[in-house]
């Protein structure tokens, strides 16, 4: 790395400063830092093919054995730890198991099982439990999964912040399917499946931070039957990914990278709730890092686009997917946006924490 | 959205785009003041929509980058304090300055808290009344009016225990420190909208006369920032220097009266470093005595704090619209938002974060 190598100390600007010996909250936010982490911190000793491919859920394979072959899986686990516990349009326990639900259907796989695991801080009321699990039943329910093992710790009180709930989910992968994030090829069409931000600004106005009410809800939902409705539609899909931490613009990012293509967004084709922008506008925020938890991104094949696109219309969370941009070759690895003045510019990932402005 | 959506339709930026392409016959430079105005302007992509003979420059109207190292390590020193809760509005956590930024006093345990206006500063004093609450109070003329009002808050509540490290800069005296510098090279000025909403404009006219320079009051939005430059050219082609507002459905001559009046009870002009600039006379508001129970600076003793910083950074030269982001040769290599090494690359106002994030040339 060049920050180990050249010692610019002195020559520029006074003070370098990096995060490399605490965790900040900026680790957590899916942005850079995330990635950072992962790349530095987890990869290097886990380092195996199938963590390699750093997709949504991890793709299995087990080797056929006497005459018999196992259907491939697909393995994910997510924690949450948001506050508050409960929010407009949903709740911890719906999020732990939509957010695994997505991460397992995100590679073309059919989730079957869940566990979860829960940690409990002291004091914490049973009746607020009691709610989150039932929460995670209907969730279930509608997805069409199983709640099949779990595990309960209690910390003293002031160790953790209610309840954490982290979930693992499996699923398999039907044959014929091949979904991931470097499969995405030049001429490709982008497709989003809704409007973006919805989470995050109904979480920020749960958590009193807005200043002002809408009557906005979180877009938390299990996205698999959709993809099982565009999958049984087109056999042109390469890439599904959910925009969650980080937003749109962070995983659009991650895609650019895994599949070395260049990304190209037409922003007024972007589908944002007025009450998102307005939120966005007055924090001074954009829209495109902010947090989605029911929302989905297809890259599929031209020819298929309108299809997948009329598919999505008819299903209860793609009513409004619109298509958002196309694949192209160069400049690999980065994101663009016609403007809606006309001009193009560069779609970063995020960068640490989502930071309200100034004024 | 109504008020918003209109400033950013396509047609009727190009319609401006037109006509300064008709009017501008030479080159020109332009500095934006704000921040603000440079994030706008590099995420529309306008710099690439203008004629050639239009150079846009970036003017040192980013609050966080020109809050003095020595401010930050003050507020590092008081954040580290295990009886205080410090609060900030959220860019400023992720400001370096000697050694540590205030997440890092925050990841060692510190209690360093977002807020997003003072106000939530004095409820957080009234629910922690056995804390010291210390609100760091960084911004040009924009914030100061909430920020005083704060404190008026507290005396009117009897919250004791808050306090405010305070960093007020404005506008006029770095406007005037640009033209008189030697390396100057700015031709007109779009000042900035939001610091005109609270102070009018009443304050350029002897500077636009003295140096004899367009002064055009401009906005934020594409339309906004089109109509500025417009209007500049305008004045410029025709040597013209006046000050001209094109920010009108917000802006008046004498701006907001009232606040101004909040301001002058709380605030004195005093002298002030700019991060990268040196200290600037008379160019930074400070508490009245009146108010002194009110500054964390007397309260926590650390106004002896000194730190200098190297005068080989060129965020001061970006900030004065001397030279570019890329032409400084950690831009984008070793100085990235994640391991910024100076404060232009921090703040979302940043000119360089603003290079990176949208353009990264």
């Amino acid at each position: 790395m060049a920050e180990e190598s050249i010692s610019y100390q002195g020559l520029v600007c006074p003070v370098p400063l990096s995060h490399n010996d605490r965790i900040v909250l900026g680790h957590g936010s899916g942005g850079r830092l995330s990635h950072d982490l992962f790349n530095k911190i987890f990869l290097p000793p886990f380092n195996n093919p199938i963590l390699h491919a750093a997709n949504d859920a991890g793709l299995i394979q087990l080797s056929d054995q006497e005459g018999i072959s196992f259907p491939r899986l697909a393995f994910s686990t997510d924690a949450h730890v948001v506050s508050p516990l409960f929010f407009p349009g949903g709740d911890i326990g719906k999020l732990s198991v939509c957010g695994t639900v997505n991460d397992v259907a995100m590679i073309g796989a059919t989730p079957l099982f869940i566990s979860a695991g829960f940690i409990l801080e002291e004091g914490l009321e049973i009746s607020v439990l009691e709610k989150v699990v039932q929460s995670m039943q209907n969730a279930a329910q509608e997805a069409a999964v199983l709640v099949v093992a779990g595990d309960t710790k209690v910390v003293q009180r002031g160790k953790a912040d209610g309840l954490y709930i982290t979930t693992a989910g499996i699923g398999i992968i039907p044959p014929g399917i091949n979904i991931g994030g470097e499969k995405a090829q030049p001429d490709d069409i982008v497709i989003l499946s809704g409007t973006i931000g919805d989470h995050g600004i109904a979480v920020l106005q749960a958590r009193d931070e807005l200043g002002f009410q809408t009557d906005l809800k979180s877009d938390i939902a299990p996205l698999n039957h959709l993809i099982q409705n565009i999958l049984l539609s087109s056999q042109h899909i390469h890439v599904l990914r959910d925009p969650t931490r980080g937003g749109l613009a962070t995983s659009l990012n991650e895609i650019a990278q895994q599949s070395k293509i260049c990304i190209e967004l037409e922003e007024s084709k972007i589908p944002i709730k007025p009450e998102v922008s307005a939120a966005c506008e007055m924090l001074g925020f954009d829209p495109l890092y902010v947090a989605n938890e029911g929302k989905l991104i297809a890259i599929v094949a031209p020819e298929d686009a309108e299809k997948i696109l009329d598919v999505m219309h008819s299903t209860r969370y793609g009513e409004e997917a619109s298509i958002i941009g196309k694949v192209k070759a160069v400049p690999q690895s980065r994101v663009l946006m016609r403007t809606v003045i006309g001009s193009t510019r560069v779609v970063d990932m995020l960068s640490g924490e989502l930071l309200p402005r100034i004024c | 959205m109504k008020y918003l959506s209109e400033y950013r339709e396509a047609s009727l930026v190009q319609a401006i785009l037109g006509e300064i392409q008709r009017v501008v016959t030479k080159p020109w430079v332009i500095m934006e003041i704000c921040g603000g105005q440079t994030h706008a302007i590099m995420r529309y992509g306008l710099d690439q929509l203008l004629p050639p003979e239009i150079e846009l420059v970036h003017g040192p109207g980013c609050p966080v980058c020109v809050t003095s190292l020595e401010l930050i390590d003050k507020a590092i020193s008081i954040a580290s304090n295990p009886g205080v809760i410090f609060t900030s509005y959220g860019d400023m956590l992720r400001v370096p300055g000697t050694g540590r930024d205030l997440f890092s006093v925050r990841a060692s345990g510190g209690d360093v808290r977002v807020v997003y206006s003072p106000l939530d500063a004095i409820k957080i004093a009234q629910q922690n009344p056995d804390k010291e609450v210390v609100f760091f109070a960084i911004g040009f003329e924009t914030t100061a009016p909430a920020n005083a009002m704060s404190i008026l808050q507290a005396k009117d509540l009897r919250v004791e225990n808050y306090s405010m490290l305070v960093s007020h800069v404005r506008v006029p005296p770095a406007m005037e420190t640009i033209l008189s510098s030697p390396e100057n090279r700015v031709q007109g000025f779009l000042a900035a909208g939001h610091v005109c909403t609270v102070m009018g404009y009443w304050e350029y006219l002897p500077l636009a006369q003295k140096y004899h320079i367009p002064i055009v009051v401009t906005g934020f939005e594409p339309l906004d920032l089109v109509q500025g430059i417009l209007m500049t050219i305008q004045q410029l082609e025709a040597h013209r220097a006046e000050v001209e507002n094109a920010y009108s459905r917000l802006v008046s001559l004498k701006g907001n009266t009232e606040a101004q009046m909040v301001i002058t009870e709380l605030f004195m002009d005093c002298d002030r470093k700019w991060r990268g600039i040196g200290s600037i006379p008379l160019s930074g508001w400070c508490l009245r005595e009146k108010y002194s129970y009110y500054d964390a600076e007397q309260r926590f003793s650390v106004k002896q704090i000194t730190s200098e910083e190297s005068p080989l950074c060129i965020a001061g030269q970006i900030l004065q619209g001397v030279r570019k982001p890329f032409e400084c040769s950690a831009y984008g290599t070793i100085c990235t938002p994640e391991h910024p090494l100076g404060a232009t690359m921090v703040s979302s106002e940043g000119a360089c974060a603003a290079y990176y994030k949208y353009s990264q040339v």
